[in-house]
């Protein structure tokens, strides 16, 4: 049990290694080495694009959400306007790209799994190996890049949308103005808190699509190994996210940021 | 005699308890077709895929091009997949691509050709399998006899010097089939590649073959033209091409221990 999960855990690093060399290949190698920038593109307009309304929704009511449970402790001591600086702080350091990791799990992790999956089964990688075409660079590559730069995207897009929905729970129903709640905000954030969301964005990226297409390529036994290899995708992904969000939220700590 | 293009030597392979092959050799010569057969699961398509590189080997060896696959760096083995055109068993089409799209990529990705000629080569090699007319048709929209023939002129679209055949004629109907035998046959003449087939289908391994080869337990019994294997007289050959279901091919049933087994007496 042991030794397979250190075996497991090796492969995976042989994948990850393997993609790495080849986004450096790619930079600097000729024809055959290119990822292509079509390829690319498409697939960031299905991992990310996609994802948009979702990530947009969930963190708008995580925002509101926030705003509400702390109205009432705050109110206790007559501050209830500093919801905005706890909303902004959590949103951009750990909650934006936290959900918007998570909800891109559900959609691209577990879809790009279903599909590396499917071409498993269906000899497609086989026949791209046999055509002297590595799947790592084809298929691995685009796939790791359209997800780390998405995310980083939607995050972005997360964080403004998840101030908006506690801004709005404020505005209409704790009695504070716009401009109060943004100033508040501005007061709060600092550069770091949005670097740093932004740094664990595009871990969260690597983490989401890196264990999906391992898990994708690994797939044996038909229909049955797809449905299978998509669950513990997205299992297996939470529970890394989570893991590697302590350890650099730990980290940041420690290094003061 | 020529050199052989791909010799086989001593190899063995294991999955488990299972012998896949047992020192197994066997030399594949220049412009030969050489039909392997064997019943299902006999080894036949990891065979192939060994000879691709695909499969890494317990023992023995495979030289091609005067060089052992096993040791071949990823670069050197890249350029001993590209010579090679591979028809898979399903076709293998990739499904998200269009079929004209299947056929490119290969040029796409090893060629410096302007996409204008790329086009052009597409349709050249889905005429030749009659398939030009659906160049913009996905995979999932062709029958199985097409998907194969498309497969075929994507494997052709690299120009190899061999070409490996997967079941070619698998689950297709009768007509399918010898449609597909014929193709081979006429691309064989026609452009005089070494060819390897491996089928377990009779009368398509007649219609192809130069030479042929039957494994069974991890071993070539029997290596000749086809003319030997028609007029064999060997037990052997004759339950395979008669298809018998009694003979030394047939697995043993196993009698020993079945009352214990039955009545848990174990």
């Amino acid at each position: 049990m042991f030794r397979q999960a250190i075996e497991v855990l090796g492969d995976f690093g042989l994948m990850l290694y393997r993609a790495l060399a080849a986004i450096h290949e790619s930079l600097v190698g000729g024809r055959g080495s290119r990822i292509g920038r079509a390829n690319l593109w498409w697939q960031m307009n299905r991992v990310g694009i996609s994802s948009i309304p979702i990530v947009c929704l969930v963190l708008f009511c995580i925002g509101a959400i926030l705003e509400l449970q702390m109205a009432k402790p705050l109110a206790n001591f007559g501050v209830v306007p500093l919801t905005a600086d706890i909303v902004s702080l959590a949103t951009f350091r750990e909650l934006g790209p936290l959900v918007s990791a998570v909800v891109l799990t559900g959609f691209g992790g577990a879809a790009i799994a279903a599909e590396l999956g499917t071409m498993v089964v269906g000899e497609e990688i086989e026949a791209l190996e046999a055509q002297a075409i590595d799947p790592i660079r084809f298929l691995v590559v685009p796939r790791v890049l359209a997800t780390i730069i998405m995310l980083v995207c939607l995050t972005v897009l997360g964080d403004l949308v998840a101030v908006f929905g506690g801004m709005t729970v404020g505005f209409f129903w704790l009695g504070i103005g716009v401009r109060q709640y943004l100033a508040h905000s501005r007061e709060m954030l600092h550069v770091q808190d949005f670097v740093t969301g932004l740094i664990k964005a595009g871990v969260f990226g690597l983490l989401i699509s890196s264990i999906a297409c391992f898990m994708g390529l690994r797939v044996k036994g038909g229909a049955e190994g797809v449905g299978l290899a998509t669950s513990r995708t997205v299992v297996y992904t939470i529970v890394a996210l989570i893991l590697v969000d302590l350890l650099f939220t730990s980290a940041f700590f420690y290094l003061g940021f | 005699m020529d050199d052989p293009v791909i010799a086989i030597k001593n190899i063995t392979k294991r999955f488990g308890d299972r012998v896949i092959f047992d020192r197994l050799s066997l030399d594949i010569y220049p412009g030969q077709t050489l039909v392997i057969m064997g019943g299902s699961g006999s080894g036949k398509s990891t065979l192939l895929r060994a000879m691709m590189g695909q499969v890494p080997l317990d023992g023995g060896e495979i030289i091609a091009g005067g060089r052992s696959i096993g040791s071949m760096t990823e670069p050197q083995l890249m350029d001993w997949r590209k010579s090679v055109g591979f028809l898979f068993q399903s076709g293998a089409l990739f499904n998200s691509m269009t079929v004209a799209d299947n056929l490119a990529l290969t040029m796409r990705e090893h060629s410096d050709l302007a996409e204008s000629t790329i086009q052009i080569m597409v349709k050249i090699y889905l005429q030749m399998v009659g398939l030009r007319q659906h160049l913009n048709k996905m995979p999932a929209e062709l029958s199985g006899g097409m998907k194969k023939r498309a497969g075929l002129a994507r494997a052709l679209m690299m120009q190899p010097q061999i070409f490996f055949y997967d079941e070619p004629t698998a689950g297709l109907d009768p007509v399918s089939s010898a449609q597909i035998d014929t193709l081979i046959s006429d691309l064989h003449r026609k452009l005089r590649f070494t060819s390897v087939v491996v089928t377990h289908e009779i009368k398509s391994a007649f219609r192809v073959a130069d030479r042929m080869a039957l494994l069974h337990n991890g071993k070539f019994v029997v290596v000749g033209a086809p003319d030997e294997f028609r007029s064999s007289k060997d037990p052997l050959i004759r339950q395979f091409i008669d298809g018998l279901s009694v003979g030394p091919l047939s697995d043993p049933r196993g009698h020993e221990d079945y009352e214990k087994d039955i009545l848990q007496l174990g």
